[in-house]
């Protein structure tokens, strides 16, 4: 019997930080505000108010597109999309439909994974646990209300109404939850690298659908040639997807995926069909439940917004919006430029935060006096300082902070005495029988167990970098 | 005669050379509201202590300095806003039931402008519900009758305001036209109605009834007064993204311009079966007298015509269900089933047209449809520098007669509604009457050429002055 394979793709919502809302002049900063005080006629959807699309808007959309490799295209519209909801004060939200601003990317992730699973895009390219992941579109909208059920009533507050929403759709490339987690790390962080948007998921600032459906047997994989000769394959799609709401974490997505893969195998399993449908999940249970069905979906009637002329974009002024160095290109410089190891620049390149006072240090003329190697500043960023990088910290008083930890280390190997370090090395092995049995069978972490116990043997009076390597000489007798 | 019956010209005249003041003016027009609305049912909310107070304020401007009108072109001038422009603190209906009780907390950008302009707000007219309707029997609150005749309809969907205007009830009265709802009133109330070019006057605050088809527009009595208006109404608005920046013109001063070898079209199609004998008549009189004044009068040809109507009747009510899907009574409002017949209708019509499997064959087609009636008029005006048409195929009909029958209700508009479609400017003048009540022509013009319609009314208006005659209520 043939493997059964999940077909996965990706709705994500990221709200932008513009300073004023999509169609009006209120603050798009609504979090922890009082309900409805960033509010207007436009954005109540007063009778007669018309919405004036935000520049900034668009533009970080386009932004956003490039970032992820899509087509801008010349020529865009909003549309009306339409359901009756009591968040939504309009009767329907302004969308994009047909013509939105970006579409056909791709987003390259690594997977750090060490095992490499085989994946759904035949296209895809495969180097170095790379995967391409494909972006149907990348279209802005606006957001809804927020309902406020307190005992039996519900209240609206509007002041999220109308902040600037751009959705990303991805096609159905991923097979495997795993795969999704690391490609919306990835796309939150070069989110945050653009600074369009802090993509807080607990503040719902990032929200994740996925779409998840699955064939229990091999596909009837259709071969045809294109035009340009070259083989290309179809895919057949399963005639079902089911899409999941309600997730505010990455480690929730994984959870809802997993479970309705497990779900739907299990239907199939059993010879039946899992019904199209949307789902909610259910954090504490982990599992999905039904919300409504295809019978239930709406009709959106969508029509393009009359209130808004149709957007024309010059080429001229696609190629000014600059994208910013990304996570991958820093990543790659980093190690080519500071030859610092890939771990470590993976993780430096997470938050652009670290990267920034990194990069700052690094250029900074007192750091030369210090006769410090990159990679030790980066050991400092990463294990000493990381809590203290939000605080704002300046790169001289870093430095400051780096030179004081090397004059330390240079005191401590001055006044150290080596046989006193020896001395404790060799009574914490005979101490921790354990943990030095598991390291030789393996168990490689165990070193920093025996590294924590000798520093506090020597009351932290060493440099921890020289006991683990003096350790892992003794240990390797 | 009487100061109500003046024209803004002729009122601001009086008021510098203070034979009257601005407080008497408004006075006399609440004076006449106290009088003869109750026969008419032109307006549906008074706001007569503002109103006083802001003409007190308008004397004491002019008592200032005369030259207050010079930043302020309709200081003390007594007006009624049609119910779907939004008025901070003052009762906004639609003519609408379900939002009888509504108090906009913001004026509509015209309103605004208008206040500044130093216009006296005298209260809100009649209309049909939320615009829909050409004879002002759609309004939630009862009909507006024909002050020439109060067996008549005043024509709508403006019903209110050609009423109150031709009553001498205010001196100008604000109206939308999407399909004929400024200039079938001014044609049935022997008053000059300007249907702006889309986008020349904001939108933004008037309560939508078709967005891509809404022009914001007036009416009064005389083409200068009309020239007058627009120059305070017109022009880009930041609140509107569908507002055009083209420069707003000194539009009354293209009124003393001849219209010697000027090339006037009249579209053939419009002069077909359907149209009364009477309203023909009356129509080929006025080219007569364009002629006489040394136009060139032509034939034109707007080929796609007949689908006007069809276009115009899918695109309007799938536009009009998706505006009015905000009325749900969650915020502000009552309940949706306060909604009226015809905006049920409108609703359905338009929830139908958009709907998945049915978009295509309605909304889609008839959205390529409007792209080849905007064409006829290019090339229409590639020919002509105007075009005339009469205004409706019939005179003012009688209360009761067409309401039974929505498409011959419809059917009111034929002449109009091509204009909306096509985005054009068109100007409702006098052209006299038939049975002692008033027909009109409407001047149809290239987009943004409003000073065209002026120049081409005026010289009209001068020949005939049938705005010098007065209904007798």
């Amino acid at each position: 019997m043939n493997k059964p394979k999940s077909y996965i793709g990706l709705e994500v919502h990221v709200e932008l930080m513009t300073k004023s809302k999509m169609f009006c002049q209120c603050s798009a900063n609504y979090f922890a505000k009082e309900p409805n005080s960033q509010v207007c006629p436009v954005c109540l959807g007063l009778p007669g108010a018309l919405p004036v699309p935000n520049k900034k808007a668009v533009e970080w959309t386009v932004l956003i597109g490039k970032a992820l490799n899509c087509k801008i295209n010349n020529v865009s519209k909003f549309d009306r999309k339409h359901y009756f909801y009591p968040d939504l004060p309009k009767g329907y939200q302004i969308s994009q439909y047909d013509e939105p601003i970006a579409n056909n990317g791709w987003l390259k992730v690594k997977s750090q994974k060490s095992k490499v699973k085989s994946s759904n895009n035949e296209t895809m390219k495969q180097s170095n646990n790379e995967k391409l992941f494909r972006i149907r579109r990348v279209h802005l909208e606006e957001d809804t209300g927020k309902l406020l059920h307190v005992g039996q009533e519900t209240l609206v507050d509007f002041n999220r109404s109308g902040v600037p929403l751009v959705e990303i759709v991805t096609e159905p490339d991923f097979d495997n939850a795993d795969d999704v987690k690391f490609f919306l790390e990835e796309l939150h962080v070069i989110i945050r690298y653009l600074g369009v948007s802090n993509a807080d998921m607990e503040k719902g600032s990032m929200r994740i659908e996925p779409n998840i459906s699955v064939v229990s047997s091999q596909l009837s994989v259709v071969s045809k040639k294109s035009k340009t000769e070259k083989l290309k394959t179809e895919i057949r799609l399963p005639n079902y997807k089911v899409e999941v709401k309600n997730i505010n974490s990455f480690r929730f997505v994984k959870q809802a995926i997993e479970y309705e893969v497990e779900r739907q195998i299990e239907l199939l399993g059993k010879g039946k069909t899992p019904l199209q449908e949307t789902r909610g999940f259910d954090e504490k249970k982990g599992v999905t439940y039904s919300q409504r069905s295809k019978e239930e979906a709406h009709d959106y009637r969508y029509f393009p917004e009359p209130d808004i002329p149709p957007m024309t974009f010059a080429k001229k002024y696609i190629a000014s919006i600059n994208i910013p160095e990304l996570p991958q290109q820093k990543l790659k410089r980093y190690i080519k430029d500071f030859k610092i190891k890939e771990s470590d620049a993976f993780t430096l390149t997470r938050e652009l935060g670290m990267t920034k006072s990194f990069e700052e240090i690094m250029m900074h003329p007192e750091i030369r006096k210090l006769e410090i190697t990159a990679q030790e500043v980066v050991n400092l960023l990463l294990n000493k300082f990381r809590n203290q990088l939000s605080t704002d910290k300046t790169a001289e008083k870093l430095i400051e902070e780096i030179a004081a930890v090397k004059k330390l280390k240079v005191d401590i190997a001055n006044s150290f005495n080596e046989a006193e370090l020896n001395n404790s090395i060799t009574l914490i092995i005979k101490k921790n029988i354990v943990a030095v049995n598991d390291y030789k069978k393996g168990k490689l972490n165990a070193v920093m167990f025996l590294v924590g116990a000798v520093m506090r043997e020597l009351k932290g009076k060493a440099d921890p970098i020289i006991v683990k390597k003096k350790l892992i000489e003794k240990l390797s007798i | 005669m009487e100061i109500y019956y003046l024209t803004i010209k002729e009122a601001i005249g009086g008021l510098k050379k203070k034979s009257f003041s601005a407080l008497e003016l408004t006075k006399a027009c609440l004076q006449r509201i106290k009088l003869i609305d109750k026969k008419l049912f032109a307006f549906l909310t008074i706001d007569e202590s503002r109103a006083i107070e802001k003409a007190k304020e308008a004397d004491r401007l002019i008592r200032k300095s005369t030259e207050a009108f010079r930043t302020k072109p309709l200081l003390g001038i007594p007006i009624g806003l049609k119910d779907l422009f939004t008025t901070k603190d003052l009762r906004t209906t639609a003519g609408a039931k379900i939002i009888k009780d509504y108090i906009p907390p913001f004026d509509a950008t015209v309103v605004r402008k208008l206040k500044e302009a130093g216009a006296i707000i005298l209260g809100k007219t009649n209309e049909d519900a939320w615009g829909h309707g050409s004879s002002g029997e759609n309004s939630d609150y009862g009909p507006t009758r024909n002050p020439y005749n109060l067996d008549r309809v005043p024509g709508g969907s403006s019903s209110g305001s050609g009423a109150a205007l031709a009553s001498g009830e205010c001196l100008m009265a604000t109206g939308t036209d999407t399909g004929s709802s400024v200039r079938l009133p001014a044609a049935f109330c022997n008053l000059v109605g300007l249907k702006p070019t889309y986008g020349r006057v904001s939108r933004y605050g008037i309560i939508a009834m078709a967005s891509s088809f809404d022009t914001i527009g007036h009416i009064t009595r005389t083409v200068y007064d009309n020239a007058l208006a627009l120059e305070v109404t017109a022009g880009n608005d930041p609140y509107d993204a569908t507002s055009s920046s083209i420069p707003v013109l000194n539009y009354a001063s293209f009124l003393e311009k001849k219209i010697k070898s000027l090339k006037i079209g009249f579209p053939k199609e419009y002069l077909v079966e359907g149209i009364d004998k009477s309203v023909e008549e009356n129509f080929y009189d006025t080219i007569k007298i364009f002629e006489k004044l040394g136009a060139k009068l032509k034939k034109v040809s707007l080929p796609h015509t007949e689908y006007a109507m069809a276009c115009y009747y899918i695109l309007v009510p799938s536009e009009v269900s998706s505006n009015l899907a905000r009325f749900d009574g969650i915020r502000y409002g009552g309940e949706r089933n306060l909604f009226g017949a015809e905006a049920k209708r409108r609703i359905m019509l338009g929830t139908y047209t958009l709907s998945a499997g049915y978009y295509d064959a309605y909304y889609l087609k008839a959205a390529k449809v409007r792209r080849l009636i905007k064409q006829d008029f290019e090339r229409a005006f590639a020919e002509v520098d105007v075009m005339i048409a009469p205004s409706s195929p019939s005179i003012p009909f009688k209360i009761g007669e067409k309401i039974d029958n929505p498409l011959q209700m419809y059917l009111s508009d034929v002449f109009m509604c091509p204009v909306n479609v096509a985005g054009v400017p068109a100007l409702n003048i006098p052209s006299g009457f038939i049975e002692g009540l008033p027909v009109g022509i409407q001047i149809i013009g290239p987009h943004f050429k409003e000073e065209l319609l002026y120049q081409v009314g005026s010289a009209f208006e001068q020949e005939t002055k049938f705005y010098q005659i007065k209904p007798e209520i």
